[in-house]
């Protein structure tokens, strides 16, 4: 018997409900002090298809998604089939009675219930509509799963009375209880077949249960972002969802705009006259955003933009994982401008790294760019509380002139653009009569006036606006280390493949394979005497990344001179596990 | 009696580049004259233009601004609104910037109703670039782009700003300062989208729609006591008027709430008056108890 250390998957079609059923056993599991890592994967489309979710629980933190499944949840015919090389031997499937399935000689145990005849029964008792009666399913089977694993059924029962009991009526409610009550009595019998259990704590801590995009939305709110603007784009429109439910809250304004241009130049405008805001987008949108860019750029706007990758080029795959958008954030727009590219990894990260973003654009009057991408997106966890101080976060606006500053400067006398050794010029607000300027998108003088033919102003002006570039790096953060010191390889990775990269680490080590991890999430500028004392620590050097090109590979060589020894590269659009890396190192080391 | 705030107290300190005769020269007199009239003192003004002739405007105002893109002035405009709505925020921008590269920022910043003032400094022609058709250059115009004349219907903005939802739209002329002025302060004054039409002349590049073009044919609505801004059909009808009599004057005025008023976090003040880390302990909390 294995306890508290299993991967869910409920598979089936767009419509069928797996992400609301498998969040509400989610909640359940996490309410009862257990730890959750829940990711998803979906196609493109509203209804049909095949999509899963998948719920790996444990009694300690776990910060990835495990490559095999102990148990399947198959709601159609396409989902145990494309799922079923995926499971664990041993494992079981739990499906409807409808689907024909016979395991063979593969060591998997299924069990088939009558879900949907049974659902249709109740709902037509209670009333219900038999589509909306049809999706009692998916309550049928977590009642299953709770009897399978020995999980309590009460815990599943207060979370299907909280989903159900409040808006849609308590018939419903009472509906879906003796559906799950149902399938757990039923499957109860056969619990001694399935060997992987689940065991609440004696004692259990209340957490959350966040994903990488709503930590993305609550760094924003503690930083005190008060407006984002954005254009629905997978897979980054769920941060300006969650800011928007969280809007009357925090009180937010939130933006839908005409298009992703619209997007950035709300974020600037707003930012121009000091309040914080933000954009967010996929690489699509951010191609259109790029002439603003440059633009906050020149008018050293502070600004934060979120680029949730997914493969492309152009539409690509749109519902799908990647990283090819990091050489393309790093140069976006035309001539050279001083700008920050962070790629947070994991739920704590993207809370933490997105709050600090907003202390950079406005200390260093420049575009912060974070990079995330679909897996992390939508790829949640259990949080604890003391994860995402909220409260404690410290607003840094650097050179940020405060009234009572402005008040001592005489009419006419402030500068904007004051040429300054560290590149950084003393920003007002506007709004203070002593204060009154124009910014330009042409080059400019010390006033913010346009002079875009003087070549010794350009030089004053372009120097200085470059010169934050050396202020920056003192403080970016060097890559993250994990693992032990004195290693045989190195495994160097960027953003969202962070904990993937970690469990690679620790399966390699189990292995005997002496691995440790080198990861990024301040990418740009780099302190380039710094990464090379870093990276002189690492003897085999193995990129990992998911782009064709090995892009942050390119960037390390183009600024420190080292090259990596070996790559594992990833681009069907799917996420890396641990043991995917892991495995593919021993291929690497023979070569 | 004595204004605190003269048109000479929103004068730049640089020299003006726009080519003598310029239209731009009567226009910004006109801008300088209506916030004089309106006491607006230019710490708490913000104009946002583009990129093109008449977008250089705010770089020769004392007042706070920001010249951003060809074709992007609405949305920064929008967002500094949003943020502070305690600015006056004005656009002054070219024709072929509004209605060219921007013209869908256009059609949705009507949809809004935003308290903004657009100014459209309305020659007819690309200046800066030397002389291109602009989308409100009459079909057939020729130009170094068009040699055999443009095939294609020219935009009539009064027309898309009425039915698009604009509360405020009006049409003046840059050989009148007077009309000028006082219908920049009108529009500066409304409360919501207020959209002007500046029938601007350009010297260099637009050798027909010039100001003895324009003389005889524009007439003022004001002088027709029959005419009615809040009729919506009939500012339609004059919308369309155009050839041998042009109207200026304010075409339609609809009181409407703008978009700030629908947004429920202003009503506790501007955003950016608003303060930067002022969650409770207690909202946070009850946050956290939503997500567990």
């Amino acid at each position: 018997m294995i306890t508290n250390n299993l991967t869910i998957r409920i598979g089936g079609e767009a419509g069928q409900g797996m992400d609301t059923s498998g969040a509400g056993f989610a909640r359940a599991l996490v309410r009862s002090g257990l730890h959750i890592f829940a990711n998803s994967d979906f196609m493109s489309r509203i209804r049909g298809g095949y999509n899963f979710y998948q719920l790996r629980v444990s009694d300690k933190p776990i910060y990835a998604p495990h490559d095999a499944a102990h148990l399947l949840l198959a709601f159609n015919q396409d989902a145990l089939t494309q799922s079923l090389n995926d499971l664990a031997p041993g494992g079981a499937i739990i499906h409807d009675a409808s689907i024909q399935f016979d395991p063979g000689a593969r060591n998997v145990k299924a069990f088939a219930f009558p879900f949907e005849a049974k659902a249709l029964e109740i709902g037509r008792a209670a009333g219900m509509d038999p589509k909306r009666a049809k999706l009692m399913a998916n309550t049928a089977a977590l009642g299953a799963t709770a009897a399978l694993t020995s999980f309590p059924f009460e815990r599943i029962a207060d979370v299907i009375a909280q989903n159900f009991g409040k808006k849609k009526g308590s018939a419903i409610a009472e509906a879906n209880l003796t559906m799950a009550r149902w399938a757990y009595d039923d499957a109860l019998q056969s619990a001694d077949q399935f060997a992987w259990k689940i065991a609440p704590p004696a004692d259990p801590t209340n957490r959350m249960i966040l994903n990488g995009n709503q930590a993305i939305g609550l760094g924003a709110i503690a930083a005190g972002c008060k407006l984002i603007a954005a254009y629905p784009m997978t897979p980054a429109t769920s941060i300006i969802e969650f800011m928007t439910a969280q809007a009357k809250r925090f009180n937010l304004v939130t933006k839908q705009t005409e298009d992703e241009i619209a997007a950035i130049l709300y974020a600037i405008g707003a930012n121009q006259v000091g309040v914080r805001a933000m954009c967010a987008t996929s690489g699509g949108g951010f191609s259109l955003m790029v002439e603003a860019l440059g633009m906050a750029g020149m008018t050293e706007t502070p600004l934060v933009v979120v680029d949730s990758q997914r493969p492309g080029p152009s539409t690509g795959m749109p519902t799908r994982t990647g990283q090819g958008d990091l050489l393309f954030v790093m140069h976006a727009s035309q001539d050279e401008f001083p700008r920050i590219v962070l790629a947070p990894g994991g739920v704590e990260s993207c809370y933490a790294d997105t709050a600090r973003a907003f202390n950079l654009a406005e200390k260093y009057q420049c575009p912060v760019l974070i990079l995330t991408d679909a897996f992390q997106a939508f790829a949640a966890r259990s949080v604890g509380v003391e994860e995402l101080p909220f409260e404690k976060f410290r607003i840094e606006r650097g050179k940020t002139l405060t009234d009572a500053q402005l008040d001592q400067f005489k009419p006419g006398e402030y500068k904007r653009y004051a040429l300054t050794d560290d590149g950084i010029s003393p920003r007002a607000i506007p709004g203070h009569p002593n204060a009154v300027y124009t910014s330009t998108s042409d080059e400019h003088t010390e006033f913010g006036r346009i002079k875009d033919e003087d070549a010794a102003n350009r030089v004053a002006q372009h120097s200085k606006r470059m010169r934050k570039l050396e202020t920056i790096k003192r403080e970016m953060r060097m890559p993250e280390w994990y693992g032990p010191a004195d290693a045989s390889i190195t495994l160097m990775g960027w953003g969202s493949t962070r904990y993937v990269i970690r469990e690679a680490v620790d399966l390699l080590n189990a292995r005997g394979v002496r691995a440790n991890a080198l990861h990024f999430t301040d990418i740009y500028p780099l302190d380039e005497a710094r990464l090379e004392e870093e990276l002189n620590k690492a003897k085999r050097l193995i990129d990992v990344e998911g782009n064709y090109t090995a892009q942050l590979a390119q960037v390390v060589r183009v600024y420190t001179g080292r090259a990596v020894d070996d790559k594992i590269l990833k681009y069907d659009g799917r996420p890396f596990t641990g043991a995917e890396i892991a495995d593919a190192v021993p291929n690497i080391a023979r070569k | 009696m004595s204004d605190t705030f003269t048109p000479k107290s929103y004068d730049g300190e640089r020299e003006i580049t726009w080519c003598p005769g310029c239209g731009d020269y009567g226009i910004i007199a006109g801008v300088k004259q209506a916030l004089a009239q309106l006491q607006l003192p230019p710490h708490q003004a913000f104009f946002v233009s583009g990129i093109g002739c008449g977008s250089k405007m705010p770089d020769y105002l004392k007042a706070n601004g920001y010249l951003g893109l060809h074709g992007r002035t609405l949305p920064i405009a929008q967002g500094v609104k949003l943020a502070n709505h305690d600015l006056k925020v004005i656009i002054t921008v070219g024709d072929g910037d509004s209605f060219g590269i921007g013209a869908g920022h256009f059609v949705h910043a009507l949809r809004r109703n935003s308290d903004l003032t657009m100014i459209v400094e309305d020659n007819k022609v690309y200046a800066l670039t030397k002389g291109q058709y602009s989308p409100l250059s009459a079909r057939g115009w020729i130009s170094s782009t068009t040699p055999d004349g443009s095939i294609e219907t020219e935009f009539n903005p009064l027309l898309m700003a009425i039915t698009g939802g604009a509360t405020f739209v009006a049409r003046t002329f840059s050989g009148d300062p007077k009309h000028m002025a006082q219908t920049f302060a009108k529009a500066i004054q409304h409360k919501g989208f207020a959209f002007v039409d500046v029938l601007q002349v350009c010297v260099i590049y637009n050798s027909v729609n010039t100001t003895e073009w324009y003389r005889p044919r524009v007439y003022k609505l004001d002088d027709d006591a029959t005419y009615n801004p809040r009729d919506y059909n009939a500012a339609i009808q004059k919308a369309y008027e155009w050839g041998d009599k042009i109207p200026i004057g304010v075409l339609y005025v609809d009181e409407r709430p703008t978009y700030e008023d629908r947004v429920a976090a202003l009503a506790q003040g501007a955003l950016v008056k608003q303060p930067l880390a002022g969650y409770s302990q207690a909202t946070w909390n009850e946050f956290r108890a939503t997500m567990m």
